[in-house]
């Protein structure tokens, strides 16, 4: 073995020009070109113009990249006999292929509309909800004094761009490291959002170091994992793992406890349990704009990631991690749907119902259901991705309520703070509400198809099991939505009760565009789950 | 064997023919659902604008549907028998290749009298709940939730595929929920709302459950489409179905061991209670039966199960009917009770559903009827409910009386009045099916006859024991006519089965079957009025020959407690259901937050004597936090591994 | 399994080194220890301070040793580029011409927000 490397380092090798069809990749250049030219902005424009500058460049680019998104599919070439659409790109780093797109798309949309959040100013009275000036310490004459001057960190925006291109990198990889790489592209800018909050930022920044330190455990275990596979197939492309698995080449302790480890890795991004511990604190802690980006945009990505992994690269080994995935399933919802009875804290309450949720896409994950050619059923991956798409939009018009329901501290998360709101406001709360009864999985609007869907798929993949525990999850956490909704409209409100303050055209589009779609995609889910069925398969 | 089969001798079973599509009178069916859910988001979402012509609006919507379902059925009278189901398709809901599901409508013998039955007493309540509510600041926000109601009601029983019915099993639920909190202020009627809804989500479970069963098995969840794979399925198979769906029935129909939260329901305003909770949502479970005849047909198991709910349930309603001193928490009692009937029928196979269906139509007259009674007494009584302050209100409020006197002989089951035809017939097909069944339904009517009396007797009859600052009246025109309107429907409402009409009419749709007695039929009649006549008596002597204290008894017999506590429900509820529970939630979050953390601290304290140990014990330490996460990971990692490689 | 001896090999003796010269002086070397020697070796020259509690100390240290790391990969990638750049031609020129705008951006940054002024 050495002999034999150490005569390579000899030979002549001859390199070929790397063959990149931009026309496939162009949409995550785009974003990142944007936020590239956002960091030259941040530093070449003057101070007072930055926020309209960067506010109308992320907007742009995102929706040019959305826009050069559509454009890609719509000349997607179909390969494996019609079962899928797409190809690999760039020397094999990356797969353009119809889930691809279909989670590209969905992330673009998720994170224009947070951009709108983001740039929301009539909350705080003229300025963002990010801190000032980051590097001031807390409660010290540095930090007055950027109040005073009104100081706004627009860095947000070219960092919410970095994080949003990585988060279409993490998903169409198509080797090991890129995705790695693509992880921590994705998690580092997010790191950073969650300690810029403007108000309560001890917490705010603590947040973020938990995230960060977290992040970085569970990147350790990832990347382990990676190494573990390397070590088995010798490779880290998908289709090689896969060739590996398949040819059964021996080790299978290595590979086993690869797959274990990147499960980790991905599991801890998706905020399953038992690695969910961080969501609830990050949550709470990160600027609530920021917190509503992550929950819709991260969990689109992450997942995306682990379909691709799990159903490419070790889609040979299913009957080997599927017992696996079905009790970190069955746990999710469990610790998810129990541990959100218990919250007195909106931002909290959201962060444990996302995991519950986490869990309930796991059980359509479990289900592994791949089209076949002849039948054209719902399979794991349309589900998976319809549910991503509803779930993404109602919790992101959720945390954009939560950001307009203020007092006299900023914004007043703590559930009692709530009571009474339907009288102070009819409206929001009633928006609010049809949220819940969404996430609650209600008929007629997207939570309940998304449920569906992902219930159907997971019961004909055989995990009819974990389908009965995910409806007895979902009775559950009805209990916690139905308690929110008592709260808002038949209690009444503590004290002088919440004030509703009036956001800018900003935020009420974003939760115009929450209802609108919570409640097509419940009335008319047609259309997208057909778009999500001509995505076809991964391509291998 | 279940002892439910015996074999029938004329029998004929449903004949599953593909309906015609929807056309002529029948191309306007989606107006049917469309008007109350157009009505119910104008007075929604159109704000204070709408307040002075509100409540026209809601009152217009279900008399136009009303006028719409009477046109039909007149149609569909003069249509060949098997001939009368009619499919109207929307629009394609979801379609994943061999998967499909129209949102359709499908309008049959049976969800005609449904339809019938529910724009029918819908309206005539929301005509009484003008004068109601009149008082209300809120009347417009009342009758535009009556409106969601009544579309979402007409949508469950209209609904072609077992997926539109869940749409409308859940709207019902939603808007009952909203309903019985209209009066937000109240603690007990926010309390009462949430329970209704979480105890319903047990129920919906089973049927989510059950349609995903049908759809994995089946492939299809339309009523046509499952009925005709139902015959060439595994009895396993169905018998689950019908359990599952035996489950959500017992949600909705607050059937044992379900039957909770009606009792709590009785805190919205009365004409809620008179629609949702009596004439028709309630009812739902009992159509979900008998529409689902094809599954149960062949699941005896589930038969059996069904009659012994409804069994249970017959006599646990009637029970607690008797102590409550609630005029509505009696009624409510009442009216589990008499669903329970219907559950019995219906579990009886083809020989009673469609006697089911027939008390289902006579006991929303009457039951509608004692409702609204009991409202037009609380308005003249400033709302008070307790009838041990009522009596001596018969001379007072005249109208009010007599029309509640009607209800009142038709729930007993006087001779000739509605109920008694009804109530005759499913004593009939218990006693033709089971003599223990039979019994325990006979049983039933006369505690039946004994609360009822006693309602009768407290309320109307006996001296006057109100305060002086009330003053009975009779109720406005308003309310007052629409109670004749039920009363008469309540008296005359056998004539539905004259020449044996509604048996004739439903059997293309749940077949038929004579029940086979022992005995001539005038037997039973007899019995059952014997019965009945003995429980008038009992009430008599117990109560118009005493005096009636104002103040509950506190010193009573244990029958007494347990039945004024409804036997116990909700504390079994909470001893099985919500204390482990909450100590599973109590344990997981000190677990989560405390456990691994008050580890690592202990193991710290221990070597390094920090101080400040219980400060540490606070929650959310990263450290602690990536404890679990290397736990979990080598959990992962080992278990994958023993697994696999052992 | 052969080839992994030789490794096996020479791990035990690189432990086996470290711990008996460890143990070794522990117990023959003398201890008489003063404030000097306790303190902690920089290059041998002045500690740098420490604030009580351990503290902070500006961030511009690190400011600094991040640019430097990345100009230090930059010319990791340059180096394997040259020798290859013949076989690759204008693709190659125009990638490499990408890669270094992209690192002098967040240089650019840094300049302009003031992070090179030590002061």
């Amino acid at each position: 073995m050495i002999a034999v490397h150490g005569s390579v380092l000899a030979q002549e090798i001859e390199i070929e020009s790397p063959n990149i069809a931009y026309s496939a990749i162009y949409p995550i250049l785009i974003v990142f070109g944007v936020a590239l030219v956002g960091v030259l902005v941040e530093a070449f424009a003057p101070r007072p113009r930055r926020y309209v500058v960067q506010t109308v460049l992320a907007a742009a680019g995102l929706g040019l990249a959305f826009v050069g998104t559509v454009l890609v599919a719509g000349d997607l070439p179909e390969t494996q006999n019609g079962l899928a659409r797409g190809g690999i790109e760039a020397e094999g780093a990356l797969a353009v292929d119809g889930p691809t797109l279909f989670i590209w798309g969905a992330i673009l949309l998720l994170s224009f509309f947070s951009v709108l959040l983001f740039a929301e100013r009539r909350l705080e009275s003229g300025v963002t909800a990010f801190a000032g000036q980051a590097a001031a310490l807390p409660g010290t004459e540095a930090e007055r004094e950027a109040s005073t001057r009104g100081l706004e960190h627009t860095e947000v925006f070219p960092l919410m761009l970095f994080a949003v291109g990585g988060m279409m990198l993490f998903p169409a990889s198509n080797d090991l490291l890129t995705m790695f790489v693509a992880l921590e592209v994705l998690s580092f800018p997010l790191y950073l959002l969650c300690g810029l909050a403007r108000r309560r930022r001890l917490l705010s920044q603590e947040a973020a170091v938990k995230y960060f330190l977290l992040g970085a455990f569970a990147s350790g275990f990832f990347l382990y994992g990676i190494a573990l596979v390397y070590g088995y197939a010798g490779t880290v492309t998908l289709a090689g793992i896969d060739g590996a698995i398949t040819n059964r080449v021996g080790g299978d302790g290595l590979l086993l406890a690869g797959i274990g480890l990147m499960a980790v890795g991905l599991l801890f991004k998706i905020g399953a349990a038992p690695f969910h511990a961080w969501t609830p604190d990050v949550y709470q802690g990160a600027p609530t704009a920021v917190t509503g980006f992550m929950a819709a945009c991260t969990k689109v990505a992450a997942f995306g990631a682990l379909l691709r992994v799990f159903y490419v690269a070790f889609g040979g080994a299913q009957w080997n991690w599927m017992p696996m995935m079905w009790i970190v399933a069955a746990l999710t919802m469990g610790v998810g749907c129990v541990l959100t009875l218990t919250q007195t804290d909106v931002k909290r309450m959201l962060a444990y119902s996302s995991i519950a949720h986490a869990g309930f896409l796991l059980t359509g994950f479990v289900g592994v259901q791949a089209a076949t050619r002849d039948s054209d059923d719902m399979t794991s991956l349309v589900a998976v991705m319809f549910y991503l798409l509803a779930y993404g939009f109602t919790t992101l018009g959720a945390f954009a309520v939560v950001t307009v329901v203020r007092d006299s501290s900023g914004e007043a998360t703590h559930l009692s703070r709530w009571a009474g709101l339907g009288k102070q406001s009819p409206v929001l709360a009633g928006v609010f509400a049809l949220f819940m009864l969404a996430f609650l999985g209600l008929p007629a609007t997207s939570g309940f198809m998304a449920k569906w869907a992902v219930f159907t798929s997971a019961w004909a993949g055989d995990a009819q099991l974990l389908v009965i525990i995910a409806v007895l999850a979902s009775v559950i956490t009805a209990f916690v939505y139905i308690r929110v909704i008592v709260l808002m409209f038949f209690a009444d409100p503590v004290g002088e009760g919440p004030t509703v303050a009036m956001p800018s055209v900003l935020t009420v589009v974003t939760i115009a565009a929450g209802v609108v779609v919570t409640v097509a995609l419940g009335v008319a889910p047609q259309p997208v789950l057909d778009l999500a069925h001509q995505a076809g398969e991964f391509v291998r | 064997m279940s002892p439910m089969t015996a074999l029938p001798v004329l029998s004929e079973t449903a004949s599953a023919v593909a309906p015609a599509q929807a056309g002529g009178v029948y191309s306007l069916l989606w107006l049917v659902v469309a008007l109350p859910a157009v009505s119910a988001a104008i007075l929604l979402l159109g704000g204070r604008s709408t307040n002075a012509w509100g409540h026209l609006l809601g009152c217009a919507a279900p008399i136009a549907s009303f006028a719409l379902g009477v046109l039909m059925f007149v149609s569909l009278l003069t249509r060949d028998a098997h001939d009368r189901a009619i499919e109207q398709h929307l629009f394609d809901w979801i379609t994943t290749g061999s998967y499909d599901v129209d949102a359709g409508l499908l309008l049959d013998p049976l969800s005609m009298l449904f339809v019938l039955l529910i724009t029918g007493v819908g309206s005539i309540i929301h005509v009484y709940s003008i004068g109601y509510m009149a008082e209300d600041p809120r009347r417009r926000r009342f009758f535009g939730q009556l409106n969601l109601f009544v579309a979402a009601m007409l949508l469950l029983v209209l609904g072609s595929d077992y997926l539109v019915l869940f749409v409308g099993w859940e709207g019902v639920g939603l808007a009952s929920y909203l309903l019985i909190g209209f009066w937000q202020h109240k603690h007990s009627a926010a309390t009462a709302a949430k329970k209704a809804f979480v105890v319903n989500r047990v129920g919906d479970m089973g049927m989510a459950l059950a349609v995903m069963l049908m759809f994995a098995t089946f492939g299809t969840t339309s009523f046509v489409g499952v009925s005709a794979a139902a015959e060439g399925a595994s009895t396993a198979t169905l018998t689950a179905l019908g359990l599952l769906l035996l489950l959500g029935a017992c949600g909705k129909s607050a059937q044992v061991p379900l039957q909770s939260w009606l009792l709590d329901a009785m805190e919205g305003p009365t004409p809620v209670s008179a629609l949702i909770h009596a004439a028709t949502m309630v009812t739902a479970g009992v159509y979900l039966v008998t529409r689902s005849n094809f599954i149960f047909n062949e699941a005896p198991t589930a038969q059996t199960a069904v009659v012994i709910v409804g069994l249970v349930t017959a006599l646990w309603g009637a029970i607690i009917g008797c102590a409550k001193d609630d005029i509505k928490k009696a009624l409510a009692g009442s009216t589990m009770s008499q669903i329970g009937y219907m559950h019995l029928a219906a579990g009886l196979g083809p020989i009673g559903y469609a006697f089911a269906i027939f008390h289902l139509l006579t006991h929303g007259f009457f039951k509608a009827n004692l409702f609204l009674g009991a409202g037009s007494v609380m308005h003249s009584m400033n709302d008070e409910v307790d009838m041990r302050r009522y009596g001596g209100l018969a001379p007072l409020m005249p109208i009010t009386f007599l029309t509640f006197a009607m209800g009142y002989l038709a729930i007993i089951g006087f001779p000739l009045f509605s109920g008694f035809w009804s109530k005759d017939l499913i004593l009939e097909a218990a006693f033709a099916e089971n003599l223990v069944v039979g019994f325990g339904a006979l049983l039933g009517a006369g505690i039946t006859a004994f609360y009822m009396t006693r309602v009768m007797l407290m309320t109307f009859l006996s001296p006057k024991r109100w305060a002086d600052d009330v003053h009975p009246h009779e109720s406005p025109r308003v309310m007052t006519v629409p109670l004749l309107v039920l009363a008469a429907l309540s008296a005359v409402g056998g004539v539905l089965y004259l020449g044996g009409w509604v048996v004739d009419w439903l059997t293309p749709v749940v077949g038929e079957e004579h029940p086979e007695l022992g005995v001539p039929v005038w037997v039973i009649s007899l019995a059952a009025v014997a019965v009945v006549a003995a429980g008038v008596a009992v009430a008599w002597v117990l109560v118009a020959k005493r005096d009636v204290p104002r103040e509950a008894p506190v010193r009573v017999s244990v029958f007494t407690t347990a039945a004024r506590a409804d036997l116990f429900g909700d504390a079994l509820n909470e001893a099985v259901f919500m204390r482990p529970g909450q100590h599973l939630t109590r344990s997981l979050v000190y677990v989560d937050n405390r456990g691994v953390d008050g580890t690592v601290n202990g193991l710290g304290g221990l070597i390094g004597g920090a101080s400040g140990r219980l400060r540490r014990l606070q929650t959310g330490f990263v450290r602690s936090y990536a404890l679990t996460m290397v736990a979990g990971a080598f959990v992962v990692v080992v278990a994958l591994l023993a697994a696999n490689l052992s | 399994m052969d080839l992994y001896l030789p490794i096996l090999g020479l791990a035990v003796l690189g432990a086996g080194f470290a711990v008996v010269t460890i143990v070794t002086s522990a117990l023959v070397g003398p201890k008489r220890y003063n404030r000097a020697k306790l303190d902690s070796y920089e290059c041998g020259i002045e500690p740098t301070p420490q604030p009580a509690g351990g503290g902070r100390f500006p961030v511009k240290y690190y400011i600094t040793a991040m640019m430097f790391i990345v100009f230090d990969i930059e010319i990791v990638f340059l180096f394997p580029w040259a020798v290859a750049f013949d076989s690759m031609g204008i693709f190659a020129l125009v990638e490499m011409v990408l890669f270094i705008a992209t690192v002098f951006l967040a240089y650019a940054y840094v300049w302009r927000r003031g992070g090179l002024e030590w002061d």
